[in-house]
């Protein structure tokens, strides 16, 4: 989605499947407006010359945030699995999957 | 060394995952524990609930930063990303990992052979959970329901990239070990394959000519071994050529190996591939290791395998094929500092070498805790003559099992005794003098009873009989 690409209802319908959000026709046409909006916006500080500018790799003006390796109390796990939809043999279950993990 | 039909080339990256060896996980005070019953070792932050907050664990960092020292990369600055996917061994929907700048940029390892394959990038990760797959065959694709085990969701990660430098399925192979004991000797893992801590995907393609570009790659999954990864690099080459050569094109997939059945099958395309929507991770602030942290972490480095092999060789003198085959071994088992101390206390090199790459590199015992100076000692008595070579491994077996002890005694105690000066000699008479005939016919030129004796001898001294001096008693009676 280059900013030489406008962004069209196909855009959406693809980013609406990759985070698996079933959208309506009226709600892909709305959300193409909105998501174009935004990228209008960033296109504003795209066209700007940064680059004497370093990357903000965050916005907290903060680094190095650890913990010591030290083990701490885990959760019951009768209390989690009490939460589960389906449980077998201590275990999450889930739907069968097709394929391996990424 | 390449085994594929000629004119044609392969050409191999592999990506090995690593866990690191920390008390608990990446971004939580979770256990990161093999083996505990399962999702005992979970909370909210690994379990993905709303709202949990990811801590970075320090001694991760500190881990990483080893490997990527052993692995002579540039430590660098880093900051980490959101990987976007849905599979339920990720309970967060996302898995955390670095992207545009890990911890560890280029570097390099050098295999035995003198062979360089550089370094991409090692970075930090968290791993998933484990999934089961119950029902039909058991296999992927009939299972009716799948089963997960948070206990691993979370687990420090490192990721290590080659560069597509390796060309053949043994440089692959030898690429895996050579890492493995890298990874080992940095303290930073324990390179256990068979628990699934170390794990292997393959990168392959194939060329018709050294200097042409590189082929459409395949990448290969579920390399649970060195052998598989040899193995599947060796097929998946292989497959690949036949298919060019019958005039169909490569298309790029992820594979998994079934080491079954020694093939590979497709996983999904490149049509289906998954896009992960990368996006910084807000919940954690960029990793800025000081110069000064980093040379200390250099500094407790532990010699690496190269350094090791180095040690032995120049113990050695000038080692033979034989031994330097052994040598390998004994460093890729982490073993070399059984050879190193029996030296110290006064063991010939070779012999504390070949013990070493036998008795001890073939137990399936854990040698984690065995005394290095019981093995020593035992050594000295077999130098010494005090045991043959057969007692000798007799006796490492029982100092093996049970992680040590008293050699003299164990000796002692299966009746290996010293045997006097001279007793041997009287023995061989007695033997001879008690079968006539038979002494007649092997001085008479029947080599067959050679054995004969030499069993009688042995069976008289209970064993302790050096094989080269009764063969050298009977010859010298003979003539």
């Amino acid at each position: 989605m280059s900013s030489t690409h406008p962004l069209d209802a196909n855009d959406v319908i693809k980013v609406a499947s990759l985070a698996r959000l079933s959208l309506s026709d009226d709600e892909v046409e709305r959300f193409t407006g909105q998501l174009a909006r935004i990228l209008d916006s960033a296109a504003e500080i795209a066209a700007l010359d940064l680059g004497g500018l370093a990357p903000t790799a965050h916005p907290l003006a903060l680094v190095n945030v650890l913990r010591d390796d030290v083990v701490r109390d885990s959760l019951d796990r009768d209390d989690v699995l009490s939460q589960a939809p389906s449980v077998n043999d201590n275990r999450f279950s889930v739907p069968k999957i097709i394929g391996d993990a990424p | 060394m390449s085994t594929l039909p000629d004119g044609w080339f392969m050409v191999v990256g592999l990506e090995v995952h690593t866990e690191l060896r920390t008390e608990t996980k990446l971004f939580c005070g979770c256990a990161n524990a093999f083996g505990d019953q399962p999702n005992t070792n979970i909370c909210p932050v690994c379990l993905g609930l709303p709202g949990a907050l990811p801590v970075l664990n320090q001694r991760a960092v500190e881990y990483a930063i080893r490997i990527g020292l052993a692995l002579h990369c540039v430590i660098q600055d880093s900051s980490f990303h959101r990987k976007n996917y849905f599979y339920p061994d990720m309970p967060k929907d996302f898995q955390i990992s670095q992207y545009d700048i890990p911890i560890n940029g280029p570097g390099y390892l050098d295999l035995p052979g003198g062979v360089r394959i550089g370094i991409e990038r090692a970075h930090l990760e968290e791993d998933t959970g484990k999934t089961t797959h119950l029902g039909g065959t058991g296999r992927i694709h009939g299972s009716d329901e799948s089963l997960v085990d948070y206990n691993r969701s979370g687990v420090p990660l490192v990721e290590i990239v080659s560069c597509p430098d390796i060309r053949s399925a043994a440089q692959a192979r030898a690429y895996a070990a050579e890492l493995r004991s890298i990874l080992i000797a940095s303290g930073a893992s324990d390179g256990r394959m068979e628990e699934g801590s170390m794990r292997v995907d393959a990168n392959v393609s194939v060329r018709r000519g050294e200097d042409q570009p590189f082929g459409t790659r395949c990448e290969i999954k579920n390399l649970n071994s060195l052998r598989s990864v040899q193995r599947a690099v060796e097929y998946e080459a292989l497959r690949q050529i036949a298919l060019l050569e019958d005039g169909g094109t490569v298309r790029q997939e992820t594979r998994h190996w079934d080491e079954d059945a020694g093939k590979t099958h497709t996983l999904r395309t490149k049509e289906e591939a998954y896009d992960y929507r990368y996006f910084p991770e807000p919940d954690l602030v960029p990793v800025t290791p000081t110069q000064a942290f980093i040379d200390t972490v250099r500094t407790g480095l532990a010699p690496m395998p190269a350094e090791r092999r180095a040690a032995l060789v120049s113990l050695l003198g000038e080692p033979n094929d034989a031994q330097i085959d052994q040598l390998l071994a004994v460093v890729e088992q982490g073993l070399d500092h059984f050879v190193i101390t029996a030296v110290n206390a006064g063991v010939n090199a070779p012999l504390a070498l070949t013990r070493t790459a036998n008795e001890l590199a073939a137990s399936d015992r854990s040698l984690d805790n065995l005394d290095a100076e019981a093995i020593a000692a035992t050594l000295l008595l077999e130098q010494a003559g005090d045991l043959s070579a057969t007692q000798s491994k007799a006796v490492l077996a029982e100092v093996i099992a049970h992680g040590g002890g008293d050699p003299k005694a164990i000796a002692k105690s299966k009746g290996f005794e010293h045997m006097a000066d001279g007793a041997l000699d009287l023995v061989i008479d007695e033997v001879i003098a008690a079968h006539p005939d038979e002494w007649e016919r092997f001085c008479g030129g029947d080599e067959k009873l050679q054995g004969f004796f030499t069993g009688k001898i042995m069976a008289a001294t209970k064993g302790q009989a050096d094989g080269k001096a009764v063969s050298a008693g009977l010859r010298a009676r003979k003539n």
